[in-house]
């Protein structure tokens, strides 16, 4: 894009340099403004339709967009809905409808109910209904209720927390020994523990699911925490590159002092690698937050048990006519991973930046 | 890679620097005892939920084992991949996943790079915002991310129809249930994840030297001419990386496929992608023997496919100062 824009300028004749950089500005971030609308719209959906009534959800006539919903007047403990109904004299008045056929329509004037009742000629169903905005705020609730939030949150939470333990201790210990040992076949490990990246976990599971239910692990989270106590190529390689970074001089400092590799580990290595840690303990916590293949295959028949991925999943399938429910149940499931991630974006992306490309 | 080889280089050293001998040979052994004990978890992890079970895969593969009468269970040869040879559902999932690769994957690269280059601008106010935004939606849970799209590609209250239909499109395509449209939905949705990508390409750019746009500009070439032979051939290493995840990554696409139907495979088995064909005869139909064949010919895909990336590298990578892996 910088050459893009370069280039825009390049021929034109009557601009200075100053004007043509500022076009330039103009352009590019015009140009990413607009694809980051359309990029984030989908959000915007999300939103405004977990606040919709529902019956504002199944009226084609509703303003599509922000939640409305119909007026209506009280009249003698009645709702009436308010239409908008064309006057003889060519001007069309709000009037809230007392009884409606398809032929002819009893209207009184909520401005002046004592004016009375008076009749209109014609198919009420033609008539357009007043819309307000009216955002459901209490669908959230309604959500959270109706999904069982609490549960579903409890799950994740254990999921996530004790796999991320497990996950980047032991990923910790096996960077280590990668990063700072030698020893005949590392290279031959390393290279086998790189390639397991691209094993589908398709091509394991069936004798592990075998395993599982037959040391009656099925329906509990054991299945979803326990193999990630084993490390995992994606933590090591980032942690193990990271190590490499940390000069050995303060190790073998520490070990003249009489420090074995264990202590070095605990006391030298670890207290530098906070930003790496803290990148792994964040890929786990999303992975796991994330997570639906393995949740479903172990814990299907166990809604108890079941994580927001899962949950939100069957309940889209079984609750579709309710979709500003199912919006809002959306907007919940993704707000806490987006909130961390803006809250430590900066050490997230530079690990993927480390994981991805310093190979 | 220099990092690599600078391990490997700093432990030599006081090895070497110390007699050969006894005294050499005592801390030979104790760098490997400390070694193989510091990885051992992995080695234990890989032995019993990789190798292990992917073995095990094999033998379950010449079966006809059953979950609901495991007492049955018979060898029954080769059996299980003639079926697959004759079972219909195994091409068309093989032609949906193809199918998707072929669409998603240059989209994915596109648009990344777009957003790489748009986010590496100088010209852009804001950078720090826009990538950060930009990344956001990969931190969507793929769930959620399902139930969004499949709102906004509603035919009826969907934004993606509403927004045609004020274009004056006539007759706007029902997204969900086409087979054809559901294709392009899902590299939609699949675009939302391109956090890491944009990411990795971009400190691609970054880490191309600025001397290099300087020379070429003086030898006159314009900007698409730098991009096209300049940027793109130094960042063919962070190219390769994700071309191979995303081909291994389009096997095992699951979740979307799943959410969006349901499971179903639907409409018309156009979301039946390979792994998801696997999954229904594993665990919904519970011909786990089936079910390990069907594993086992996807692993040897992407064994194969992994061997015909690496193979094609020294032709197009370009690796600074010719390191290889």
């Amino acid at each position: 894009m910088t050459s893009a824009a370069t280039t825009t300028g390049t021929k034109s004749s009557g601009l200075s340099n100053k004007q043509r950089n500022l076009l330039s500005k103009v352009m590019v971030t015009g140009v990413a403004f607009l694809i980051l609308l359309l990029f984030l719209a989908p959000l915007g959906y999300m939103f405004t339709t977990a606040i919709k009534s529902d019956t504002q959800m199944s009226d084609p006539n509703a303003p599509p967009f922000w939640p409305h919903s119909k007026v209506t007047f009280n009249y003698n403990g009645q709702e009436l809905e308010i239409l908008q109904v064309p006057m003889p004299n060519g001007s069309t008045q709000e009037l809230a409808a007392l009884q409606k056929t398809r032929t002819q329509t009893t209207f009184i004037d909520p401005q002046n109910p004592e004016a009375g009742e008076f009749v209109w000629e014609g198919n009420w169903r033609t008539l357009e209904a007043v819309y307000v905005p009216d955002a459901q705020w209490q669908n959230f609730q309604k959500a959270w209720t109706d999904l069982n939030f609490p549960l579903l949150f409890r799950n994740t939470l254990i999921i996530a927390i004790f796999g991320t333990f497990g996950a980047v201790a032991s990923s910790v210990f096996v960077a280590y020994g990668f990063a700072r040992f030698d020893f005949k076949g590392k290279n031959v490990l390393f290279t086998i523990l790189i390639a397991t990246i691209v094993l589908p976990i398709q091509a394991t599971l069936v004798p592990t699911f075998i395993l599982f239910s037959t040391i009656g692990w099925t329906n509990t989270f054991l299945p979803l925490i326990v193999p990630h106590y084993f490390a995992n190529a994606y933590n090591v390689f980032l942690l193990r590159q990271y190590f490499l970074q940390i000069p050995r001089d303060l190790d073998e400092a520490a070990a003249i002092d009489g420090a074995n590799p264990l202590r070095i580990f605990w006391s030298v290595i670890l207290p530098q690698s906070v930003p790496a840690l803290t990148a792994v303990i964040l890929f786990h916590f999303f992975f796991a937050w994330n997570d639906f293949f393995a949740p479903l295959i172990y814990l299907v028949s166990k809604p108890e048990l079941w994580p927001l991925s899962v949950g939100l999943q069957k309940f889209n399938a079984l609750y579709g006519r309710q979709p500003n429910l199912i919006q809002a149940g959306a907007l919940i499931t993704l707000a806490l991973p987006v909130v961390i991630f803006f809250l430590a974006q900066r050490v997230f992306m530079r690990g993927i930046v480390f994981s991805g490309v310093e190979k | 890679m220099a990092v690599k080889d600078q391990s490997s280089a700093a432990a030599a050293a006081p090895a070497a620097a110390v007699k050969p001998g006894r005294r050499a040979q005592t801390k030979q052994q104790e760098q490997t005892r400390w070694g193989l004990l510091f990885i051992s978890p992995w080695i234990i992890g890989f032995l019993v939920f990789q190798l292990l079970p992917i073995l095990a895969t094999l033998v379950f593969s010449f079966t006809n084992y059953n979950p609901v009468q495991p007492e049955n269970v018979q060898f029954i040869g080769a059996q299980n991949y003639v079926t697959m040879l004759t079972d219909s559902k195994v091409w068309k999932s093989l032609q949906v996943t193809i199918t998707y690769a072929l669409i998603a994957i240059p989209a994915s690269f596109l648009f990344g790079l777009l957003l790489a280059s748009l986010v590496n601008s100088i010209f852009l106010v804001g950078t720090g915002g826009f990538r950060t935004l930009f990344y956001a939606t990969s931190m969507i849970p793929v769930v959620a991310a399902g139930v969004i799209w499949a709102g906004v590609a509603n035919t009826q209250t969907g934004w993606i129809n509403l927004f045609l239909s004020a274009l004056g499109v006539a007759n706007p395509p029902d997204w969900l249930n086409s087979t054809v449209w559901i294709y392009p939905l899902l590299v939609m949705i699949g675009l939302w994840g391109l956090g890491n990508l944009m990411l990795t390409l971009l400190a691609g750019m970054q880490g191309v030297p600025t001397e290099m746009y300087e020379a070429a500009m003086i030898d006159g070439a314009g900007g698409m001419r730098r991009f096209r032979s300049i940027t793109i051939p130094l960042i063919t290493p962070v190219i390769f990386y994700n071309l191979t995840l995303m081909i291994i990554g389009a096997f095992k696409y699951f979740d979307l496929a799943y959410v969006l139907k349901n499971g179903t495979g639907g409409p018309e088995n156009a979301t039946l992608f390979y792994a998801l064909n696997f999954y229904k005869n594993s665990f919904e139909y519970n011909l786990m023997g089936y079910g390990s064949a069907l594993a086992w010919v996807l692993f040897l895909i992407t064994l194969a496919l992994t061997a015909i990336l690496f193979w094609s590298q020294s032709r197009w990578v370009y690796y600074a100062g010719d390191k290889r892996r």
